[in-house]
């Protein structure tokens, strides 16, 4: 199952840095999110465009994980060569991310 | 309990008008704000002033007074934006050569200054926020230095009776919640209502994001009649809670999931989103889905402002050439890639000094980006674009002529090439003590 089926997403930048939040569509997910869509699994998801660090925050009142990924944006908006240079396309990206079954991972 | 209604009517320079006129005439508002500064542009407003004193405004200012003023004089409705860009005070006149022109009499208008930190970044050596390296770094290329000011002035200007405040560089979040601190009498140290004015700032500042637009997904995220998307407005009684909706009969959709998304876009940690007036906490912040269109917002808070301010510093960052050109049909993308394959080749065999060099294949990896490229369909049409960047003006040109003479030198039934070549004026950002900013406010009165 994609990431997508669960979860929206938007991108903002500043700087050199993206932020991405993945917001849960049923409140019943977060947990799911939360266990799953780990630091590592997006810094390995980014893994050919990022130089920095990735930290993630948690808002369980909201369903919401926000992710900060540093060095990510070829230098920040106003001087990378991306057609993208926002980075505003890299939410619908970890959108594609592969999550285990929540079905089966319920009767394991 | 006194309630306070403030429109959003742009969120960024090139921001569609008429939801704006909207706002202005069925919202009954006493408020709207219009945002329309992105990082770089005070570089290059800042760059136009120089070449003529009156100028370095935003460039749609007068469309946009032309087509709000009726409306908003006829409900008393106040206007406060960062058109000034460069410039505020120009702006100020050219408002009040725009209300004259036609016929609006008793008009107030304040120009905010006091954001041209130029002097004090020239020469320093600040470390940049954001990304690597210092602001000496930057020496002898830095053409503007604008820090961001609070809601202070915009209070001041606003307590003196203006009906339109223009400003030049302020958080954004500032330009909505001024007006609310200066309804409700807010003190400037009650960090938690502060804290809860930035919340409904930000959810505001960038118009159509939080009522429906950059958020539609057919099958997943459906919206509405998006051509007609209507600019949202905030209800706001005196305890800082506030009702986000927007002019009923428009499109969009203002629901708990466009709230999300806008509350969280272009944070780094939620509890801790810094403004020039307070550190206010998002994490805290209740929305509630209390009808159609309609959600309710609580519970932002804060704590005590730092003792720097936010400074943006534009500079001649380099030279960027490009070219693009088609390839369809079968092998599409075979060919594509013999493309990018010559012209990489090509510009080491002229040596041309490209400092940073980056080979796309548009509908295939130009955009999208991460594991999921490749896991993907033949694409039925490619277009291949070349992007380098280099340290003159004359290198940048020769990366898009490789790319022109794939026309008559590359593969089979390349098409639409093109190509350009221009200046980048970037933005970089540091902190500076905000004791040595000092904002002003001046007035142009038409009688």
């Amino acid at each position: 199952m994609r990431l997508r089926e669960i979860a929206h997403a938007r991108a903002g930048d500043k700087g050199n840095i993206s932020n991405i939040s993945v917001i849960a569509y049923e409140a019943g997910d977060y947990a799911f999110l939360a266990e799953h869509v780990t630091v590592e699994r997006v810094k390995a998801h980014f893994s050919d465009i990022i130089g920095g660090k990735v930290e993630r925050y948690e808002l369980p009142n909201l369903g919401a994980l926000n992710f900060v990924i540093h060095q990510a944006l070829g230098g920040g908006v106003t001087r990378s060569l991306s057609l993208d240079a926002h980075g505003k396309s890299l939410s619908s990206s970890l959108l594609e991310m592969e999550l285990p079954d929540p079905q089966k991972e319920r009767d394991r | 309990m006194k309630t306070v209604r403030i429109g959003s009517g742009a969120g960024f320079s090139g921001d569609r008008i008429e939801p704006a006129v909207e706002l202005a005439e069925r919202g009954a508002l006493h408020y709207l704000g219009f945002e329309c500064l992105a990082e770089r542009t005070t570089a290059l407003a800042q760059q136009a002033r120089r070449k003529n004193p009156a100028v370095g405004f935003d460039p749609l200012l007068i469309a946009r007074f032309k087509a709000v003023l009726p409306a908003a004089v006829k409900n008393c409705v106040r206007i406060i934006t960062n058109m000034g860009a460069a410039n505020p005070l120009a702006a100020a006149k050219t408002v009040a050569a725009i209300a004259r022109d036609m016929g609006f009499k008793n008009l107030k208008i304040a120009a905010v200054e006091g954001d041209d930190v130029l002097d004090h970044i020239t020469g320093s050596d600040l470390p940049l926020i954001e990304r690597q390296g210092r602001v000496s770094d930057l020496a002898g290329r830095i053409v503007s230095a604008n820090a961001y000011l609070g809601v202070e002035p915009i209070i001041e200007a606003l307590a003196a009776g203006s009906d339109i405040v223009v400003t030049g560089r302020v958080s954004d979040p500032a330009l909505f919640a001024a007006p609310l601190i200066h309804e409700f009498g807010w003190g400037m140290e009650d960090w938690d209502r502060l804290g809860q004015s930035m919340v409904i700032g930000h959810l505001l500042e960038c118009s159509s994001q939080v009522t429906g637009g950059y958020f539609a997904d057919p099958g997943y995220k459906n919206v509405a009649n998006l051509a007609r998307i209507g600019f949202p407005l905030a209800e706001v009684r005196e305890d800082g809670s506030a009702m986000l909706t927007k002019v009923e009969g428009s499109g969009g959709e203002v629901s708990l999931r466009t709230c999300k998304e806008q509350l969280l876009y272009e944070v780094h940690d939620p509890a801790a989103y810094i403004q020039p007036d307070v550190v206010a906490n998002l994490s805290t912040v209740s929305l509630e889905q209390v009808g159609p269109d309609r959600v309710a917002i609580s519970g932002g808070s804060g704590r005590a402002k730092t003792d720097t301010l936010k400074v943006t510093i534009g500079y001649l960052d380099s030279y960027v050439g490009e070219g693009q050109i088609s390839y369809a049909g079968s092998g599409a993308r075979a060919r594509g890639q013999v493309a990018l394959d010559i012209v990489e080749e090509r510009l080491k065999l002229t040596r041309v000094p490209i400092e940073e060099l980056r080979l796309d294949m548009i509908g295939v990896n130009a955009v999208h980006r991460g594991a999921a490229v490749g896991s993907y369909p033949e694409p039925a049409e490619v277009r291949i674009r070349v992007v380098g960047r280099t340290q003159s003006m004359a290198d940048a040109i020769r990366i898009g002529n490789e790319v022109e003479s794939l026309w008559l030198s590359g593969p089979a039934g390349g098409g639409g090439a093109t190509k350009s070549a221009r200046e980048v004026i970037a933005a970089a950002s540091t902190l500076l003590e905000r004791d040595v900013v000092k904002p002003r406010v001046s007035y142009e009165v038409v009688s």
